[in-house]
């Protein structure tokens, strides 16, 4: 399950910290990054590579929001409906991006192309109302934006299949 | 108007570099620092008059001072709390991704001063950008022998760890918790990390604000840093607004400024045709002021005696188009999603605050819903909680329910939300 590098990784961020705990951490957003999501079955392997019972690494992956422990869609949406986004609308731009991918909050799209998530706050408040798309912050959201933001999407991937 | 914190931001938001930060005096306070001894700095601090910049307000000097001064060989911890998450609040991103140097250097000044020769940067998942802007900084200080080289007296060697993300985390003893790998829940304190920290040794925690002032503090001394603010608390804040105002955004100013200084003189007042209820002065756990505080001083000790907190300093404004309302159900769902479950009044209170604002909100409000709201505010005061988070979870509630309790009572009265 794991590749030869995942477990190079691990072992070698024990070894860097001398703590197999502080280990934990650094291993489970490398699989998160890697993978875009932590499976069972990785997380059971990375305990035993880690040298730690299942159980215990399961309490840290659960803690974290950005660890995710169910596959998700090859983009995902972490759209912010804490108080200064909710104040500027957040809950209109929410509905907008439900209508559009036929999802709700912690659901992918039939496609495989979504995960719609909710966020706390972003640290975008004075571009609310905002979210976050693969990572990387947008603001300032309205219909007209979220338009260009799904088309340019719609782009990449037209790209994509043309290589 | 002085404003050292942010004088060096470009316009197009990218960093400054390690030569542009150098030309306009960066590193000359580290170099100071370097030709005192570690508790001559921490003096100099003290005498600044420094309160931290996180929300508490604890003044700084004295928060180092209580690392225990007899070096007894084993390591000791300095961190950087970049996971800046209260709801409100993106004051620090501006200083991470626009001026990473006067964080680096902060952190060699302040790590001088405890006699730390490792230091962390926990920083929030979602700052990539300020990451990133953070890494370099750090390499090209590396490589000029600032900082990295404890061995050879220029330490620290500083480690950015990017957080997998968490309200509490940001909390300090949450923090230290996620860095050795564990659940971000608060530890029990005493100890205070200053004495039992990361990994049970000394560590000291302070907030991205309160270190980029330590640069400018050590530069030019503590006398220049009190005269930068017309009041008490010395030196200057990053002030933030948001909401319907006519400019959201983030600026210096002395500390102590006023609210109508920020809010008019700085957000361009409120939105057209929108007027101002209240507001939130420092982020989501702070009890709500009325639209009578505009010309309150924006410092710990002011806005303490008009019953709130400075918080972050970075204000939210409900203007008359906003539901009062609706506004605190989202700050509690919010508190509510980020409690860790580990104490009762926490775990269940919140849901259960959550759960009645829903039903004012829809309609199913029953008798006797408003007074319940107060119980549980008092029921999740400061003492009855493990840690803060339920305590400031409740100020934004207590404080609407008094400043706009005809709303609430609109909302039972007419059998659901009259903004809807």
């Amino acid at each position: 399950m794991l590749s030869e590098l995942e477990r190079t990784a691990i072992r070698a961020a024990v070894e860097r910290l001398g703590d197999r705990r502080a280990a934990a951490a650094e291993t489970l957003a490398m699989l998160q990054r890697e993978r875009g999501w932590v499976s069972d079955e990785a997380l059971a392997e990375a305990a035993m590579v880690l040298g730690m019972p299942r159980e215990e690494l399961e309490t840290v992956a659960t803690a974290f929001e950005l660890v995710f422990r169910r596959r998700v869609g090859r983009h995902v949406i972490m759209a912010c409906d804490s108080v200064s986004c909710w104040i500027k609308g957040a809950d209109s731009i929410v509905a907008l991006i439900k209508e559009r991918l036929g999802i709700g909050f912690g659901e992918t799209s039939a496609d495989g192309e979504f995960t719609l998530l909710p966020a706390g706050c972003l640290g975008l408040c004075e571009q609310a109302p905002a979210m976050t798309l693969d990572g990387l912050p947008y603001g300032r959201l309205d219909a007209k934006t979220l338009d260009e933001i799904f088309a340019r999407i719609g782009e990449d991937k037209h790209g994509d299949s043309a290589h | 108007m002085a404003t050292p914190l942010t004088e060096r931001l470009k316009a197009d938001g990218t960093a400054v570099s390690i030569g542009e930060y150098e030309a306009s005096g960066g590193y000359r306070g580290l170099e100071k620092a370097r030709a005192m001894s570690g508790h001559e700095v921490l003096d100099l601090v003290k005498a600044s008059g420094l309160r931290g910049r996180g929300g508490a307000g604890f003044p700084t000097g004295m928060k180092w001072s209580f690392v225990p001064a007899k070096d007894d060989g084993g390591p000791r911890y300095f961190v950087v709390n970049a996971d800046e998450k209260e709801p409100g609040t993106m004051k620090d991103r501006i200083l991470l991704e626009g001026d990473p140097h006067q964080i680096v250097e902060g952190i060699a000044i302040a790590s001088r001063a405890i006699g730390a020769e490792h230091a962390f940067i926990y920083i929030r998942g979602e700052y990539l950008a300020s990451a990133a802007a953070l890494e370099r900084a750090i390499a090209e200080a590396t490589e000029r022998g600032l900082v990295g080289r404890p061995e050879e007296g220029r330490g620290p060697e500083i480690e950015i760890h990017l957080s997998s993300g968490r309200y509490l985390c940001g909390e300090e003893t949450g923090l230290l918790n996620a860095l050795e790998g564990k659940r971000p829940n608060p530890r029990n304190k005493p100890p205070f990390p200053q004495v039992s920290g990361l990994w049970g040794r000394p560590t000291v925690v302070n907030n991205v604000e309160t270190v980029a002032n330590l640069p400018h503090i050590l530069r030019e001394g503590p006398e220049w840093f009190k005269a930068l603010s017309p009041g008490s608390d010395a030196g200057t804040k990053l002030y933030g607004v948001s909401g319907w105002v006519a400019k959201p955004g983030v600026w210096e100013m002395p500390m102590g400024a006023t609210v109508r200084e920020i809010l008019e003189g700085k957000a361009g007042g409120m939105a057209e045709g929108r007027v101002l209820r209240g507001f939130l002065p420092g982020g989501a756990s702070t009890d709500f002021l009325g639209p009578d505080k505009l010309d309150l001083r924006m410092d710990f000790d002011s806005v303490g005696k008009a019953g709130s907190r400075l918080g972050t300093g970075t204000m939210v404004v409900l203007d008359d188009k906003t539901c009062p309302v609706g506004m605190v159900l989202s700050l509690e769902r919010f508190f509510s999603r980020e409690s860790c479950g580990w104490c009762t009044p926490c775990r269940e209170g919140l849901p259960w605050i959550v759960r009645i604002l829903e039903a004012l909100e829809e309609g199913r409000g029953e008798e006797g819903d408003l007074e319940r709201l107060e119980d549980l505010s008092r029921k999740l005061a400061p003492g009855r909680t493990f840690c803060a988070l339920a305590p400031g979870a409740v100020e934004p509630l207590q404080s609407a329910l008094k400043l706009f309790r005809e709303d609430f009572e609109a909302h039972l009265r007419r059998k659901g939300c009259p903004w809807k």
